[in-house]
């Protein structure tokens, strides 16, 4: 693995990979020592094109308990917003010998361009890239969902797959990469997605992806349910149209107090309910909710520091002698799609 | 690691599995002996085969000690993340460290291994141990002895002592951790390669 | 008229038709037949090669004036000549922008001055291309450069009012408005096409129904008014089921295709390679089969370039940030003989109809896209329709980089183009421009 850049090309067997080692690297977390040696005289930037304190610490946790060097670049109030390129950018963290570029970016794509450009040859994690993925968001939502299914099944969660666990994905799928990164990953590992939106919250081409579309979130819960992602809605989509208003958005599709209760009324006492934080408590999800037993919100974030643990470690620690032309996946012309 | 490769590659037996018991059955003794009893002793396998041996070696003492509870005294030790060359090999995935429920600190721990070789293994295990707890003695028994030491590190006890060329591979396979798929399985050393 | 000397163009196969000699002296087509004695002639061995009318291009950005770094009318036809091209018409989104007789005056002398192919402006429909309004058409009608092609392109005359009235006014100096059809709302920040491929990887769609309502607007406010239409850049099935409507109700409307679109489709985003980027976007499989089979069928009357250069810094950053563009004036002939000759879609002749007849046509030059026939004016062009070559952005003669078909073979090959009787183009490289280029002042008129 050369790069994190997407879960849709995350194979079975990696992201189990990556999943177990995340197990490893929790452990580490529970010992008096929380450092291990391993990616010693390594050097992480964190290039930060967007405002994200949470993913940025948790990042800089599991690098420095990876005892790697962190520098963290924020790109606001840098040469960044005076017009630099992120060529630009790029070949200055090059220069300053990156080993691995952790990139959260507005602009869909970028992090792409980063791995695919000679600009850079560092290892790039996406961080979270526009409305396109958040895989690493997505694998600390798989572990928490994984270790919760191992756990009803008594079993330990190494080595295993969410074969049959139900998940509901709830809200703004349209702007949410934390939505496509889980409809990837969470199909590659098993589970069974049904997305629940306003249709204006769900992009055209949705029909394609591997997972049901409900409008209903009532009948969704009804239907059983394991886990239920709540996903962050902005409050500016209501003046786009999207929605009417902030009160009916949560009265259809935010997680409430009656649906909360639901999940009791139907006996679903193991469902539990996630959010990849930041809450809007009160239009998203309620108070309650947020604050029940069945949320899994902290063990979230929890977890997510182990989880970037894994990815750096299994990025950083392969072979840096390979040779250049087994690693980038440098652009050159795909096949032309035509007829004859 | 040491993997089974398909190719047909000269090898030579040089420990079967009834050898390989008997080398075990003795560092067992030894061990009992050097500690004067079980008091304090816990047994950390490195992955991947120093755990299954040192699952070996814990039945042993136990069947010679009738106060020693075999699976209180074995752990799993890792050491992937302490290894000085992640930068040059593949990837390598850490294994689980498994501690026995009593801890290492004022332990007599001793680190089992199948081969010793350079001793870089060993490096890495002494500075996990060191993350881990404060253990009062640290001994180590390998399976193999094969020379060619590259740190002043020595075993405290040896199955066999095994004068080997660099060009040389040692496998070991047990049955806990080689068997393939449906197959029979095996415990043996045998020696690949060479001149 | 400056002599342009006399060449014998031995064993041309006329637009794919029989092999025939042809005398070309003093700017025109002097002969044509078989034997021809070469008469002190610089003969021109043009045995396996395709005799077609000079490629007309009515779609061309070239930048100047205002952006000189991404290409000027110099490089733009010398990038022209050797893809081909005959004449092109320059779009109107410069800066300042082509809306008065001064700045059309000036591009159209720029061509002059570098003759390599006949300049053509486009003029802007409204002033500024701010959509609100209407430029002084009949002053660039009526000026030097007898502007007929009006055409805000880069953006589209989305006011319905606005649009009528342009449509009503060209037809007093037999004008056409060129319409870019992009409702603006609907694809408000749109950075690709809207579908499959946009929902996976997060980049806001440009729908269809984007394109395909504004056309149909047009086409039905064109036959209210009575009044032509041209629309530029086709991209959608829907859209060329549109205009096959409208031609059958008589409309008087003429759609083209650029070559892009005939032959890549969104899946190339999934790089997010910002050469591919280009407004209107890559579209399906579906849309590319449609487009084919439109022009085959003569629902799409032309091929436009929309070739549009970019300085490498507009390329080489996040797909957000580039510019949209794709350059074409070298890669046209190879990119639709592949598309729609090898295909069996199209033959040589229909080639010269979409590529050159038709084109003129549209923007009433009426010396260029004439039949290769005695007495004709010498713009022609001799194809090898059997070589092949690899396309390398940076061997090209236009300033842009930002070839979407870099690194792949493509077939066909300009191996010489006479302009007025010159060959601004010999042995598949740039030869001299037309000895009149010389004799005109450069700079604005």
């Amino acid at each position: 693995m050369k790069h994190l850049l997407s879960t849709q090309d995350l194979s079975l067997s990696n992201a189990i990979r990556i999943l177990d080692t995340a197990e490893e690297m929790s452990a580490v977390g529970e010992r008096e020592v929380k450092k291990l040696p391993a990616l010693r005289g390594r050097t992480v930037v964190n290039l930060f094109f967007e405002d994200s304190t949470r993913t940025r610490i948790s990042f800089e946790a599991a690098a420095k308990r990876l005892s790697a060097d962190v520098i963290n670049f924020a790109a606001k109030g840098s040469s960044v917003s005076k017009g630099e390129s992120l060529k630009d950018t790029a070949q200055t963290l090059s220069a300053m010998g990156a080993d691995a570029v952790v990139i959260r970016h507005w602009a869909s794509g970028a992090p792409h361009r980063l791995a695919a450009t000679d600009w850079i040859d560092a290892g790039v994690i996406n961080a979270g890239d526009g409305t396109h993925e958040h895989p690493t968001q997505a694998l600390l939502d798989a572990f928490t969902m994984r270790r919760h299914w191992a756990r009803l099944a008594g079993t330990p969660s190494e080595g295993t797959d969410l074969k049959g666990l139900r998940v509901a994905i709830v809200g703004d799928v349209l702007h949410s990469r934390v939505a496509r990164s889980n409809v990837w990953l969470l199909r590659t590992l098993g589970a069974e997605v049904t997305l629940v939106a306003p249709p204006t919250l769900l992009p055209v081409g949705v029909e394609q992806w591997p997972c049901s579309v409900s409008y209903d979130l009532d009948q969704t819960l009804a239907n059983g349910v394991d886990a239920v992602m709540m996903l962050r809605v902005q409050g500016e989509r209501m003046n786009a149209s999207f929605f009417p208003s902030t009160r009916e958005y949560s009265r259809r599709w935010g997680f409430d107090d009656n649906r909360l209760r639901a999940l009791d009324d139907l006996g679903m006492t193991d469902t539990i309910i996630m959010h990849p934080g930041p809450m809007n408590r009160g239009l998203e999800i309620s108070a309650a909710a947020a604050d029940s037993p069945r949320s899994t919100v902290l063990a979230q974030v929890r977890n997510g520091v182990s989880v970037r643990m894994a990815a750096l470690y299994l990025l950083l620690s392969g072979d840096s002698r390979e040779p250049a032309a087994t690693r980038a996946p440098a652009y050159t012309a795909p096949p032309i799609k035509e007829s004859i | 690691m040491t993997s089974v490769t398909s190719a047909p590659v000269p090898a030579r037996v040089v420990l079967s599995q009834a050898d390989i018991d008997r080398a075990l059955t003795r560092i067992a003794h030894e061990i009992l002996e050097a500690n004067k009893g079980s008091r304090d002793l816990v047994l950390l396998g490195i992955p991947r085969r120093g755990y299954p041996l040192a699952l070996r070696l814990a039945d042993k003492i136990a069947a010679a000690d009738a106060t020693v509870d075999a699976a209180a005294i074995v752990g799993q030790l890792d050491v992937t993340m302490f290894r000085d060359d992640l930068s040059h090999q593949g990837t390598r995935p850490p294994y689980p460290t498994k501690l026995p429920r009593t801890g290492i600190d004022n332990k007599v721990v001793v680190l089992i291994d199948d081969v010793l070789y350079s001793g870089r293994t060993i490096r890495a295990a002494l500075d996990a141990l060191v993350d881990l707890g404060r253990p009062r003695i640290v001994r180590l028994a390998v399976l193999i002895d094969r020379g060619h030491r590259e740190l002043p590190i020595r075993a405290d006890h040896v199955g066999k002592n095994l004068p080997t060329s660099s060009a040389e591979k040692v496998r070991v396979r047990l049955e806990e951790t080689d068997t393939p798929e449906g197959g029979t399985p095996v415990n043996e050393v045998v020696i690949e390669g060479g001149a | 008229m400056t002599t342009t000397g006399t060449y014998l163009i031995k064993g041309a196969s006329i637009l794919g038709g029989e092999a025939s000699d042809v005398l070309v002296r003093d700017g025109i087509i002097a002969e044509i037949g078989h034997g021809l004695a070469d008469g002190g002639a610089t003969v021109i061995d043009a045995t396996g090669l395709v005799a077609l009318p000079g490629m007309v291009d009515v779609h061309t950005h070239l930048r100047e004036p205002g952006r000189e770094d991404a290409e000027t009318v110099e490089t733009g036809t010398r990038a022209a000549a050797l893809g081909g091209y005959t004449a092109v018409h320059a779009m109107a989104n410069s800066t300042p922008v082509a809306d008065t007789a001064g700045v059309v005056e000036q591009v159209y002398t720029l061509g002059r001055a570098a003759g390599w192919v006949d300049v053509r402006p486009v003029g802007a429909v409204t002033v500024g291309l701010a959509g609100e309004q209407l430029a002084e058409l009949g002053a660039m009608a009526d000026s030097r450069a007898r502007v007929r092609m009006f055409s805000d392109d880069g953006i589209c005359v989305h006011d319905p009012v606005l649009m009528r009235r342009a449509l009503e006014y060209v037809k007093a100096f037999d004008g056409v408005v060129a319409q870019h059809a992009q409702e603006p709302r609907l694809t408000a920040g749109a950075q690709m096409n809207e579908g499959d491929v946009s929902a996976v990887l997060g980049l806001t769609g440009w729908p269809a129904v984007a394109e395909e309502s504004i056309i149909a607007r047009d086409v039905l406010l064109a036959q209210h008014v009575g009044s032509r239409l041209h629309v530029c850049h086709v991209s959608t099935a829907g859209s060329v089921e549109i205009i096959r409507w409208a031609k059958e109700r008589g409309i008087d409307v003429t759609a083209e295709v650029t070559p892009h679109h005939l032959l890549l489709t969104d899946d190339l985003v999934r790089s997010y390679d910002p050469v591919f980027k280009v407004n209107p976007p890559l579209r399906t499989d579906a849309d590319v089969q449609a487009l084919r089979a439109g022009l085959a069928d003569g629902t799409i009357d032309v091929v436009g370039t929309d070739h549009a250069p970019h300085p490498s810094e507009h390329k080489e950053c996040e797909w957000a940030q580039a510019a949209m563009g794709m350059t074409g004036l070298e890669t046209a002939l190879s990119v639709v003989q592949h598309a729609m000759i090898e295909t069996g879609l199209m033959t040589w002749a229909d080639f010269a109809r979409v590529t050159s007849t038709a084109a003129a046509k549209i923007g009433r030059l009426t010396d260029q896209g004439r039949p290769i026939e005695a007495g004709e004016p010498a713009n022609l062009i001799l194809v090898d329709p059997a070589a092949r070559w690899t396309v390398d952005p940076f061997k090209m003669a236009t300033m842009g980089r930002n070839s979407p078909f870099k690194g792949r073979e493509l077939p066909g090959k300009v191996v010489a183009t006479f302009f007025k009787g010159h060959p601004t183009v010999l042995d598949g490289a740039l030869n001299t421009p037309h000895p009149e280029a010389a004799a005109t002042p450069s700079g604005a008129a």
